[in-house]
Order: structure tokens, then sequence, then C-alpha cells
């Protein structure tokens, strides 16, 4: 049974996976980061990223228009709250249906092109897709404020189930457990559980296979008999449904739509999460949109008083030196470091975080073992070819 | 009548003409080698028949059905099997990975949504491209990442990726070039085999040893025309030939 | 009659700016083979150097008048930029033109920042895919527009034209219309002569001197041109320092159309690519053309009766142009074949 569910390789990974995520609070909390709705984000952004990473990690095709589908999940959630129900599992089943469905239709489009290509094109759509929620769309987004829910919502299902109160605005809930604080987070935690595994049988699939064809030479694909383009928009449809279901989640967490969710620099970011993880690995977009989620947070909520406090160890001058230049990158100047962050990581460390944490390990085995110094000495005895 | 009927082919690159009034009937289950010297037109050809060039006039029919207008995807599927002058193959997969996607292509056609079920469970598919890594000499390196392998490994292992399609038509692009001496009698003994096996061959060669050890008939091309075609030892012969390609030299 | 002029002038400088960021685009895609997602910033930084030139100009010496008391009782502070103090008339005639003389603060400076980028980061990335190539310069637009962000702040800073190009010019009566009929800012005006200038400036370049033949070249068939032993290296420095001078350039004589902000780089990118792979991706003719042609048509899509039939269209008319253009005819409208088709 456990045989046909993960494949005997994976298991620790899986197991090691879910221990993880569950113990978060915990494990989190001396990084001063246990605490709830630090951890919802976490959740979300991981599902986000891993979507994503199965149209870019397996194809290689750049998408930059993913915000959108982002936008539309979160757009779906609220409206199912207001003219269905506050309970959530509509909401993100149907979340996950309209970012599937708009992925489909953008990637019908998009993916007759490939390369810089394809990514204009996507760039293309979600930058329509956000100037029209802003301008002609404002009866279904409500335009700059934001979809929220008001009291004069329908809610049907709830209506006919029980009394609904006319003073406040509800809460969201999953039959009852409410949606804030830590049964908030281990909802979200358990959804990024059930993604992490349906991307973990993707990838050990046939069909993950051909994905990662197509980035290794989609002449020979078809050359072998393979319509590349359904494999494409296979993959581009799911990472649009994750895409959905993690704008969902974010409506469940807090029932507010605004379009600049699906402002390309979303698209970007979870790009940047991605490749500092490090596409194309099972973990490494769940631990980018961690890390950037995480030094996000400690970054912009730092200010020069706290680090004049940090220096104050060094002779004055200094310290007003370093609290200047340290001053930049924290508080509003976080995205300065997202910037650099950015360029050091494409530059130096291409694979992303997996590659650099695969390094490290290389180096403690070879320093740690030494039967393996013999290794390059065989190396260069055997005949080149 | 043969099992690739190409009639009356014309091909223009703006004013040049790459391929004229070409006219070639490939018989079943035998090995057919077009020779020429470089620019007659023969990797044109071989493109034309795999749906990467669209010829100006003229038809191809495989096996009863015409492949003009058809995506590559089709014309395989349809039991056309390509190794490439360069090898073509999945740099970043592992072997193994390399032959058993051409034999999930062969089984499940061009497109399957096949995303639930281990890869590691398809054990026919496994064992099946297992067995044809390792019938070329290849049962060693399952496991190796493809785009490591030497330059002879890699058209080894191009050649893999078709045959485990069980291909109708198999169509080689100067299988040995680059080769050393050794390598090369390997593969021609291995291309032997193969065609000891029924699979049709067409066959672009420049090396004239190759050439006659396994050809069944041989077709010469000079600037986009199919001079002479015959049997091994008519050409051998023929003064025609040894003019247009070779300048007078013998074989 | 009028409303089509004036829409047509409406169009064309936003048009040439969209072509002049296009233009450098382009060249770096044509000759260096590199997709720059931080080009729109240094259309930014451009705008910027005006914004400092202008600033450092207006350093003022503060004196208190010894006799005139303000409202308040304290003495009246009067302040004098010191260009003023130094040069009299001059100084004020300095100030007066500060954005047109940022260009010659700008070229040096906009040199010095694309020899800098190209040397010490680009230059690494000419054999890495495309991805790579966006993923690196779009984290270098968001370093460069930080910076910028933390030194002259979030808002946009209002850049005055000069007094003589202030006003509007009434273009219908140049054309026998009604007075008022079609009213058309100078300064917009000098923008699209500025840019006419540019474009064919960049054009001559690449047409008559040798060095602009090496690059013509390069953008045909870079690996012949890098196999014939002339030094690529250094040329393509130049090109990207001159694609960065240009935009520095636009971005300058933009300011006083548009107050500049540290994201304008980034809006005016995302709207330039699709100028690009419209005009043709590596197609010089093709990214101006483009450029104007999308210009002229984002600006007659927001006249009124087009919006009340197709509600929205201004918001989205040049990407929809881009959809349709890459499906109909995926190399743009002048692009050649095999272009970026990795």
């Amino acid at each position: 049974m456990l045989k046909n569910f993960v494949n005997k390789r994976d298991l620790p990974v899986f197991l090691g996976f879910i221990a993880i995520v569950l113990l978060a609070p915990i494990i989190m909390a001396p990084l001063g980061a246990g605490y709830p709705d630090l951890l919802q984000k976490f959740a979300i952004f991981g599902i986000f990223a891993i979507g994503f990473n199965i149209l870019f990690g397996l194809t290689g095709y750049l998408s930059f228009g993913h915000a959108a589908f982002l936008g539309v999940g979160s757009y779906t959630a609220v409206w199912t709250f207001k003219l269905l129900t506050v309970n959530v599992v509509p909401a993100i089943f149907l979340s996950t249906l309209m970012g599937g469905l708009f992925a489909l239709l953008i990637g019908v489009i998009s993916l007759r092109r490939s390369g810089i290509y394809f990514s204009i094109l996507t760039l293309a759509f979600a930058q329509m897709a956000y100037n029209l929620a802003y301008s002609v769309l404002t009866p279904i987004t409500n335009g700059e404020t934001g979809l929220q829910l008001t009291l004069n919502d329908s809610r049907v299902i709830d209506n006919m189930f029980r009394e609904v109160s006319k003073t406040s605005l509800p809460s969201t809930d999953f039959f009852g457990l409410s949606m804030s604080g830590f049964s908030g987070f281990y909802f979200c935690a358990v959804v990024l559980i059930i993604c992490f595994y349906i991307s973990l049988r993707i990838f050990r699939s046939p069909f993950g296979v051909m994905l990662k064809a197509v980035k290794s030479n989609q002449e020979r694909m078809s050359y072998t008999g393979l319509n590349t383009r359904p494999y494409t928009l296979a993959a581009f449809v799911i990472s649009g449904m994750f895409a959905g279901l993690a704008g969902g989640l974010m409506a469940v967490t807090d029932p507010l739509a605004g379009a600049e969710r699906m402002q390309w620099t979303v698209g970007g970011e979870v790009v940047l999460m991605t490749i500092l993880g490090g596409a194309g690995t099972l973990i490494g977009p769940v631990l980018g949109a961690v890390t950037i989620k995480y030094f996000e947070n400690i970054f912009s909520s730092l200010n020069d008083s706290i680090l004049n406090s940090f220096f104050s160890f060094m002779p004055e001058p200094m310290q007003h030196v370093f609290t200047a230049v340290a001053g930049l990158f924290v508080g509003e100047g976080w995205h300065l470091t997202l910037g650099a962050l950015f360029v050091v990581i494409v530059v130096f460390l291409p694979g992303g975080l997996m590659e650099g944490i695969g390094r490290i390990g290389k180096l403690f085995r070879r320093g740690g073992d030494d039967g393996d110094k013999k290794e390059p000495a065989a190396k260069f005895a055997t005949p080149a070819e | 009548m043969g099992i690739l009927q190409v009639k009356d082919i014309n091909k223009r690159f703006g004013g040049l003409a790459a391929l004229a009034d070409v006219n070639l009937d490939i018989e079943q289950s035998t090995v057919h080698a077009i020779i020429g010297p470089n620019g007659a037109g023969k990797s044109t050809l071989l493109n034309c028949f795999v749906g990467r060039l669209k010829p100006d006039t003229g038809t191809v029919i495989f096996d009863g059905t015409s492949l003009l207008g058809i995506p590559p995807h089709e014309i395989n599927q349809a039991g056309v099997s390509r190794v490439f002058q360069t090898p073509e193959i999945f740099g970043e997969l592992t072997l193994l990975e390399n032959v058993m996607i051409p034999a999930f292509a062969k089984r499940d056609g061009a497109f399957t949504l096949n995303a639930w079920p281990d890869l590691r469970r398809e054990s026919d598919i496994k064992d099946k491209a297992a067995n044809m890594l390792a019938d070329l000499g290849l049962g060693e390196k399952l496991k190796i990442v493809a785009e490591t392998l030497s330059r002879g490994d890699k058209r080894r292992l191009e050649l893999a990726m078709c045959l485990v399609q069980d291909p109708k038509l198999l169509l080689l692009d100067e299988p040995t070039a680059g080769m050393a001496r050794a390598d090369t009698n390997a593969t021609v003994d291995l291309l032997k085999g193969i065609a000891a096996s029924g699979i049709t061959m067409v066959v672009i060669e420049h090396d004239m040893h190759v050439v006659f050890s396994l050809a069944d008939k041989i077709t010469v091309m000079a600037q986009g025309t199919p001079i002479v075609e015959g049997l091994p030892e008519e050409i051998r012969g023929n003064a025609k030939v040894q003019e247009a390609y070779l300048g007078g030299a013998h074989l | 009659m009028d409303v089509i002029l004036l829409q047509l002038l409406n169009g064309l400088d936003k048009g040439g700016a969209y072509a002049l960021i296009a233009l450098g685009l382009t060249l770096t895609f044509g000759t260096l083979g590199i997709v720059n997602f931080a080009h729109g910033a240094l259309f930014m930084l451009g705008a910027f150097c005006a914004v400092t030139l202008k600033s450092l100009l207006n350093l003022q010496m503060v004196v208190l008048d010894p006799i005139k008391k303000t409202a308040w009782g304290t003495p009246l502070e009067i302040k004098t930029p010191y260009v003023e103090k130094w040069f009299g008339e001059f100084g004020s005639v300095l100030l007066e033109y500060s954005v047109p003389l940022s260009i010659l603060l700008a070229i040096p400076i906009m040199l010095l920042i694309g020899v800098a980028i190209e040397r010490g980061l680009i230059k690494h990335f000419y054999k890495r895919p495309h991805a790579d190539q966006i993923l690196v310069t779009f984290g270098l637009a968001i370093v460069m527009q930080e910076i910028v962000k933390s030194i002259f702040g979030a808002n946009p800073i209002p850049q005055p034209a000069p007094e003589i190009f202030a006003g509007s010019a009434d273009v219908g009566a140049w054309f026998g219309m009604n007075a008022g009929a079609v009213v058309y800012p100078w300064w917009r005006m000098v923008y699209l002569g500025f840019s006419a200038i540019i474009i064919a400036g960049v054009f001559s370049f690449l047409q008559f001197t040798t060095f602009g033949m090496v690059v013509r070249a390069g953008m045909a068939d870079r690996e012949t041109v890098g196999l014939m032993g002339i030094d690529i290296d250094r040329r393509f420095t130049i090109v990207f320092g001159l694609a960065a001078i240009v935009a520095g350039m636009a971005g300058v004589m933009y300011t006083p159309i548009l107050s500049p902000d540290y994201h304008m780089g980034m809006d005016f990118l995302v709207l330039s690519f699709v100028v690009v792979v419209v005009g043709g991706m590596g197609s010089l003719p093709g990214a101006v053309a483009a450029g104007f042609l999308l210009g002229i048509l984002q600006s007659f899509a927001s006249l009124n009766e087009v919006k009340n039939i197709f509600p929205g269209i201004d918001q989205i008319i040049i990407y929809l142009v881009a959809v349709v253009t890459l499906l109909v005819r995926p190399r743009g409208l002048m692009g050649r074949k095999g272009v970026m088709e990795s």
C-alpha cells in the first residue's frame, strides 16, 4: 500500500517534508517566525512556487504571467464567499478550477511560441488582466479598493443552513474551524503537503520525464513521435491551477482580493523563489519561497534604531557608517536586497540553494571519508573512451 | 511497389535548386544507400521525408500514405525514425530515460497525460529500453547522463532510441561520421544485424567501405538530382559516377 | 480631421520614447544576443540625471536680509542659487535650461554605467540561456530602481521645460483649421524632433562608419564576424554603452512630459519589450516603426468614441497588438528568421 503511495527512494524526503511542515511552529519559533500569519504565507507561496516549478523547472518555459492566475484565484474565492458560503472548501475548489481555466485560455495562445517570445506573451496577458481589473472590470474586481465581504452578501448556502448575522462581518471557516490563527496555518499546511505530494508524483511519472524532455530537446521529441504542445499546455494548466489555489488560500486567510496581486512583479517574485531554491528540484521552490518571505519579514521590520543598537559594539563613527549602509537594505529598502540577491544567485549559484546544499554536502563527504580520496586517481587510470 | 515512393521532388532555396526532379523507390526490407558529394542534397532529401522541410513540388508516399504536410511526430508515429548527422538526444536525461521516452511514444501515442504512475513501475518499458541499450553495448551506462557520453556512444544511444520503436523505416544520416575505424566496423556490424531483422533502411554515407558492405542498392546524387541508381557492383564500375563524384579516381 | 491630427501628434511623442528605448533594446539583442530587462532602468537613470543636475544647480546660498522681516518677525531669508551668484545672468540661463543641459551630464554618466554593467555583469552571460539573462538583468533593474528610490524618494519629481517651450503650439492653425482646434505643447514637439534626430544619428552611425558596419555584420551573423578575428568584445562594450546613452537621453528629455519616479523604467520596459517584439526581434527599423505605431494606436484607443465601443481598450491595446502580431506574424513586422528562437 505504502509502496504504491510513495517511491521507496522518495519516502524519507516526503516524510521529512511532512514532519517539518507540521512542526513548523516549533522549528521556526527560535528564528522569530513561529507565528501563524507568517507561517501561512510560507505555505501559500510554497504552493505557488511548487506549481510554477512544474512549468518552469521541468519544461524550461519562463512565464511572467502567473500573477494573473493568482489574482483570478483570489477574486474567485472572495466571490464564492460572497455568493455561496464562507466555508472555504467550495472557494478553494473553485479558485483552483478558475486558475486552471484561465491558464488554459492563455496557455493555448502563448504556447504557440517558445523562448523569449513565450515570456513576452505571458507578460502581455498578465498586464492586460491587471489593467482590466483596475478599469473596466471594476464591477467584478471593485477596482482599487479591492473586493471584500459585505453585510449584504447573499451567501446562498450559508443562509440555507444557519442564521446569518446581519450585524457583523463573517469570517471564513472550514466546517466550523476558524481560518485564523494556528488552525488557519494547519489548513494551509495540509494543502501544501497535498500539493507537494502531487508534484512528487508528477516528477516521478512518465509525464514528468516528458516535460524534462521538452526542456532538453524539443526537436528530438517531435522526431520521436511526441507532440510537444499538449505536454507544455498540460504543465501550464497544472501550474495555473496551483497558482489559482494559492490565490484562493490568500483569500481564505484574509478575505480581500486586490488587483495588485496580478501585477507582473508578483509573477517575477515567484520566478525568483523558484530560482533561489533551485528550479527543477522538488524541495527547492518551497525552500525559496520560505527564504524570501522570511527575510522579507525580518528585513522590512528592521529600522535604523535597531541597526544602531546592533552595531553599538563599534566605535561611534563606524557605527554610523555601518548603520547608514545597512539601512539601505532594510525596511523600505528590502527590495534592494531582493534585487541584489537575484543577481548574486543567478551569477554564482544558477542551481539555487539546493545546488549550494549539494555542494556543501559533497565537501563534507569528501572531507569525512578517506576512501573517497582514491576516486580521482581511479578516474585517470581509465581510458577516456 | 516499394515502401517509400518519392516522386518528382523539387526544392529551391532562393535561387538555388537544392533538389531537382528526385524520384526514388525504396524496397521493403532493403538497405538503400544515398551517396554523393557535399551539397548534393542528400540531407535535404531526408529532411523532406521527416517533415522538417516541405518540398515545393512532388509526393512522398510511405506505406500507402502521403508524408507531406504532416507534422514530424505523426510521421514518426507512422513508423519512420531518423538518426541525425549530429546526434539529437536528451542531453540532461539518463540513457535509460532517453530510450524509455521513445518507447512510451510507441506505446502511448503522441500525447498521454500519464502523470500518476511511477516511472520505475513501468517495468515493461523499462526492460525493453534496458535490453535495447544492452544490445547496443551501452548496458553498463543506464544511469549515466547522456551528454557526458563520447560522440560514438551518443550515436549508438540515438540508434537505440530509434530501434526501440521497431520502426518500419530507419533513416540514417552519416552514421559513422567522425568515428575511428574500429568503431566504424562495429557500427557496420550492428547495422547489418538490424538490416537482417527486416527493417528498411535509407543510409546517407561518405565512407565507401561502409556503403559497399551495407547497401543492397545505391543511388548517387549530384547537384540535387539522382544521376545513377543500381546494385553496388554496378555503381562500383560506373564511369559516370566516378567522374561526377570522384573526379575519375578509382573506388 | 482635427481630432485625428491631435491624436496622431499625441501618439508621436510617446511613440518617440518607445522607439528610442526599443532601439537600444534591439541593438543589445541583435549584436550581443542579450535580453536586457534592465534597459528600462537605464531610461529611468537618464531621467534622474536631469533631476540631479537641476538640484545641483539649485544649491542655494541663504543670506539673512538685515532690514526686511517676514510676517513672523524673523529676518527674511534671501535664497540665491550659487550659479546665479557666480555667473549672474548666465547662471539663470543655466537653471532655465537644466533639462536639455542634462544631456551633457547624461552622456558620460550613462556611458560609464553602461560600460560598467557590460564589463561587470553582462559579459558573463553571453553564453548563458536567455532565461538566465532575463533574470540577472531583472535583478539589476530592481537594484538600480531601489537605489534611486532611496536617494530621491518614491514620489515623482516634476521637471519644468524651459520657459520658451512651456506653452502650446496651435498646430491646427498651421493647417488652416480653426484656432485652438489642435493644440500641442511645444515641448512634446521638441521631444519628437529630438527623437527623430537621435534615431537618424544612430542609423547613420551604423550605416556610414566602419564600426557601424561591423556591428551590422555582427547582427546578421555573430559567429562569422567573431571568426574573422575582429575584436568583438570591445565592440560589444561600446554598443552596450551606446544603447545606454540612447536610453538615458530619451529619459532626460522625457522628464518635462512625465515627472520621473523610480519605477518609470519598469513601466516603459514592459511596453518597450512589446514594441520590440511587434517590430521584430533584431530589426532596428522594425523597432522604430513599431514604437511610433504603438504610440499612435495607444493614443487613438484612448479616444472616448473608441472607448465607448470597446470599454477598456486603451488599457490593453498595446498588449493586444503584441499578441495578435506574435500569432499572425511570429517574427514581427520586420523580423528576420532565426533571431532569438531558442
